[in-house]
């Protein structure tokens, strides 16, 4: 995956010097390592600092929302699905875009592996099937897999789903996996365990929302919790708070979410605030056999109304 | 100066001991959590000082995320109706036990803003009187600590009333206030260390401060006019990575602003100082509608300039910034204060 960087920057410079986009929109080395930086480019001059590699697991697609210009997006698997549900819901234009297209092979953890690597991660490599952690008394090579984001192990939609050109080869999707076995542990505890799973999950966060601001879905011109006027929620640490914070996000997040893991990837105290979004997602697959972001054509299961919508959740 | 050796077979009971005149805060690992943090020690609990730096700076300790100002009723029968009291504060002496260098700086920072001839924050300034601070000189540096260019450094005294040396089987601390000689007492920590170990502590500050790698360079900024770099065209660059979340600024040390809520259930409230962020759109929402700052690039500029030229500016004492790094690591997309920096101080205005 390291290798598509020569044709993502061939194709970059190539609209932009024939003027298709004004800009386009992608990553540059972060300066410590498992991090990269969203940037954009204006000249083909400017996308010479562009990288790619396992490092890129924010979602672009949160930078497109109601922008003006014409841009070139570097789009994954799930940043494919998110501009997607962008174009449906009228947060850009299809016009707009040139969307170039990554086969993605997953990325890597960045709370997992520096959890597993006390001593600092200067440098970080990789091939197709191994990631190279170095410290400054330490070098270990572990197989890609075992070190990718949860939602990236779990994903069947590593292929971008719309684009007007592939930065290489279209890859494999992953087949038989159970993408929901987290989810149905949560399902599988008492009432009581569970609330206590969500206490424990949520003990740690800070209200920063990162989660919520690294979500493309999270584009409201002004966010429930950021409500003055009358106020609905809460602002200081009141656990309730807390929870309502997240619980009614995910909730918004219904039918929309790709999964694509940027929030978790963005928590600075490393919460897995996609066990809500997650089973959510599970709910709309098994209630409407719906994932978020595969057609243009197809309307959202909660924006639509469909007599032989199942029934059996009313009590 | 006097330096006191503790030996670490003494050292929990000297904690336990302290306990009885102090409340102890230190960095604690959570059972599950992958990080340290700054709590409050309850008995037997002893701080964790091989713990690499916690993610949230010991700032809520003396400025909690969430403080209760004033307490009120609404309820016309109580004598008290429509007025507000201050709760019942515990201001009995503190201590925290294990700060870095660059976090007790960054208090002193901080100092500047809540404690002024015209304006005294009772709060916060109650809190830190309160306060000792024992801390823990940084013996590895981590790759993005840049303390020694903001006038820290990892065995930096300022803010501190004793600063521990980690020497293996011992301490060594150096006793830099009154209030630091009484903590030692209290802990039963009184043997005077000789002069070779004296000497060692020097030896160590020099070979911590070699072996940082960050640098900044702030030189110019303050010759620059405010107009001529708010407008500089680089904003745009830096800015756009950002999401505006609040992480930067709430595990920043010296981030000080802070909100004011009212919340009430039934006829009985609180009014609350919450932390804040620059970062947030509902910062500087006017009751018109209108926000001066309306856009996440305008919420960055100021961040970098409040931190990097504003404050530069008014007191003439450099950055707000200790240095520490940790707005760095815990950036969700990478935004690095040492570039930003750097950027604004190769700033050329045009001519």
């Amino acid at each position: 995956m390291t290798g598509y960087i020569a044709k993502i920057k061939k194709i970059s410079k190539q609209i932009l010097d024939e003027g298709t986009v004004d800009m386009v929109i992608g990553f540059r080395k972060g300066t410590l390592a498992l991090m990269n930086e969203p940037c954009f480019a204006k000249t083909s001059k400017a996308v010479d600092d562009f990288v790619w590699d396992g490092n890129c697991g924010i979602n672009l697609a949160n930078y497109l929302t109601s922008r003006k210009e014409k841009i070139g997006i570097i789009a994954k698997g799930c940043d494919s699905r998110n501009i997607i549900t962008h174009i449906i819901e009228n947060k850009i234009d299809r016009d707009q875009l040139f969307i170039i297209g990554v086969p993605c092979k997953g990325m890597l953890d960045r709370h997992l592996l520096s959890a597993k690597f006390p001593d600092e991660i200067l440098n970080v490599s990789e091939s197709e099937d191994a990631v190279i952690i170095k410290g400054a008394d330490y070098e270990e090579t572990l197989p890609r897999k075992e070190v990718l984001q949860e939602n990236c192990s779990v994903c069947i939609h590593r292929n971008p789903v719309i684009y007007d050109e592939l930065a290489a080869d279209l890859v494999e999707e992953q087949a038989d996996l159970d993408r929901f076995e987290a989810v149905r542990k949560i399902e599988a505890l008492n009432a009581e365990d569970k609330w206590q799973y969500f206490e424990d999950l949520l003990a740690t966060c800070i209200r920063c929302y990162a989660c919520r601001n690294a979500c493309p879905l999270c584009y409201c011109p002004t966010c429930f919790v950021d409500e003055s006027k009358p106020q609905w929620v809460g602002k200081g640490q009141d656990t309730t708070d807390i929870r309502t914070f997240h619980f009614l996000r995910a909730f918004h997040d219904a039918g929309r979410c790709t999964d694509c893991g940027a929030c978790v990837r963005a928590c600075p105290m490393g919460i897995d605030v996609r066990m809500f979004t997650k089973k959510l997602e599970k709910d709309c697959f098994e209630s409407f056999g719906w994932e978020a972001g595969l057609s243009l054509d197809a309307r959202p299961p909660l924006d639509t109304f469909n007599p032989d919508d199942p029934n059996d959740f009313i009590l | 100066m006097k330096v006191i050796k503790i030996d670490k077979k003494e050292w929990t009971s000297g904690i336990e001991q302290v306990k009885n005149a102090y409340r102890v805060f230190g960095p604690i690992k959570e059972e599950n959590k992958e990080f340290s943090a700054f709590k409050e020690l309850g008995k037997g609990v002893t701080p964790d000082l091989s713990a690499t730096d916690t993610r949230l700076s010991p700032k809520g300790i003396i400025f909690p995320q969430s403080e209760a100002m004033f307490e009120f009723t609404t309820d016309s029968t109580s004598d008290d109706c429509n007025l507000m009291n201050v709760p019942e504060k515990d201001y009995s002496p503190r201590a925290i036990v294990g700060i870095r260098p660059y976090d007790a700086a960054a208090f002193t920072l901080v100092k500047k803003n809540f404690d002024t001839p015209e304006y005294r924050d009772n709060y916060w300034v109650d809190a830190y009187d309160a306060c000792t601070f024992i801390g823990l000189a940084v013996s590895s540096p981590s790759i993005l600590d840049f303390s020694t260019s903001t006038k820290s450094g990892p065995f930096d005294e300022t803010g501190l009333d004793v600063l521990l040396c980690d020497l293996d089987d011992h301490f060594l601390a150096k006793v830099i206030s009154e209030k630091g000689e009484t903590f030692l007492k209290a802990a039963g920590f009184t043997n005077i260390a000789d002069e070779k170990d004296v000497q060692k502590i020097d030896i160590l500050k020099k070979e911590a401060e070699d072996k940082i790698q960050s640098r900044v360079f702030f030189d110019k900024i303050q010759s620059y006019s405010i107009l001529d770099i708010y407008e500089a065209n680089f904003w745009e660059d830096i800015s756009f990575a950002c999401i505006n979340c609040g992480t930067c600024t709430y595990v920043c040390p010296t981030c000080w602003c802070f909100d004011i809520q009212d919340e009430m259930q039934g006829k009985t409230g609180q009014r609350f100082k919450n932390w804040d962020s620059c970062m947030f759109p509902l910062f500087t929402l006017h009751t018109t509608g209108h926000n001066p700052r309306g856009t996440k690039l305008q919420r960055v500029r100021q961040r970098f300039m409040h931190k990097l030229k504003y404050f530069l500016d008014k007191y003439n004492d450099g950055i707000m910034c200790v240095g520490c790094g940790r707005c760095i690591r815990f950036c969700p997309v990478n935004i690095d204060i040492r570039r930003v920096c750097d950027t604004m101080n190769s700033f050329e205005p045009a001519k």
